[in-house]
């Protein structure tokens, strides 16, 4: 079993990984896509937003592998490809995890400090 | 709001941390600037100890940590402050002695104050998007809790992997 962070990706997947994932619009077009797939048209409803802009996010999410197209010819949808989501969030997950364990231990010692500067 | 920890990514180098804390800001201040207080939180998974936690607070001057486990790896990490604004901004840089990622990185830390709430942002900006990737797939809690061959083969797959980029 090989360990959570020891994969061998190119820097080029998971840059394009996180970079689509640091934009909202897409994060909710991927929010989407997880209860199926959809037409650019479907997809732009919800934003104020253009087919072409809606579009050009979801040229991001394509290159990054997270989203692909069905093969309706006229409708084209997008799916959502769970993998490359998966593994970067896994990634992300494991840094939390060091900073959560730290930051609870600063909690309890804001604690403490707070309640023996009252005495 | 709740208090919960963000971790974002921002551009190509920087991986930004945010977190609340329920204490006036000058109390958090003086946790992540006095090393007896330091010592106390800055620990990541339980085991760890830091048997060495040295701050020359001012611009300029080195701050210095070792962390270390039951069974005695350690980890050491350093760096130079170079912008104090007290209470609210310390700028510092940071680089650890078994480096497993390229060049220094330079820690932004913020601390705003709202209504006896502190919230907490510090941000991580590495020397190239190479380096924030190494950190992002192996992180500080891989390094401090790998066992030391662990940390020896990552190491050494991550310099196969610079000499075939």
């Amino acid at each position: 079993m090989q360990p959570i962070g020891y994969k061998q990706d190119s820097p080029e997947h998971l840059d394009a990984t996180f970079a689509a994932l640091a934009d909202p619009t897409r994060r909710a077009i991927l929010a989407r896509l997880a209860s199926g797939e959809a037409s650019v048209a479907e997809l732009a409803e919800p934003f104020a937003m253009t087919q072409p802009a809606i579009s050009k996010h979801l040229k991001v999410l394509e290159r990054a592998g997270l989203i692909s197209r069905g093969r309706d010819a006229q409708r084209r949808p997008r799916r959502l490809e769970a993998q490359p989501l998966r593994e970067a969030t896994a990634w992300l997950e494991n840094y939390r995890r060091f900073w959560e364990g730290s930051f609870q231990r600063l909690d309890a010692l804001l604690d403490d400090m707070q309640k023996q500067r009252k005495r | 709001m709740p208090n919960t920890l963000q971790i974002t990514t921002r551009g190509d180098r920087e991986i930004v941390i945010t977190r609340a804390f329920d204490a006036p800001r000058i109390f958090v201040w003086d946790a992540f600037t006095k090393p007896e207080l330091v010592r106390q939180w800055l620990l990541g998974p339980p085991g760890w100890t830091m048997p060495v936690c040295e701050i020359d607070f001012r611009v300029g001057g080195r701050y210095r940590y070792v962390w270390r486990k039951e069974g005695g790896i350690e980890m050491g990490m350093s760096g130079v402050h170079r912008e104090i604004v007290v209470p609210e901004r310390i700028v510092a840089t940071e680089k650890f002695d078994q480096s497993w990622y390229p060049g220094e990185a330079v820690g932004t830390i913020t601390l705003v104050e709202q209504g006896g709430r502190t919230v907490l942002t510090q941000v991580l900006q590495y020397e190239s998007r190479e380096a924030r990737e190494v950190v992002l797939k192996s992180p500080m809690e891989s390094g401090l809790t790998a066992g030391y061959d662990r940390l020896e083969q990552l190491v050494a797959s991550m310099a196969r992997g610079e000499k075939t980029a």
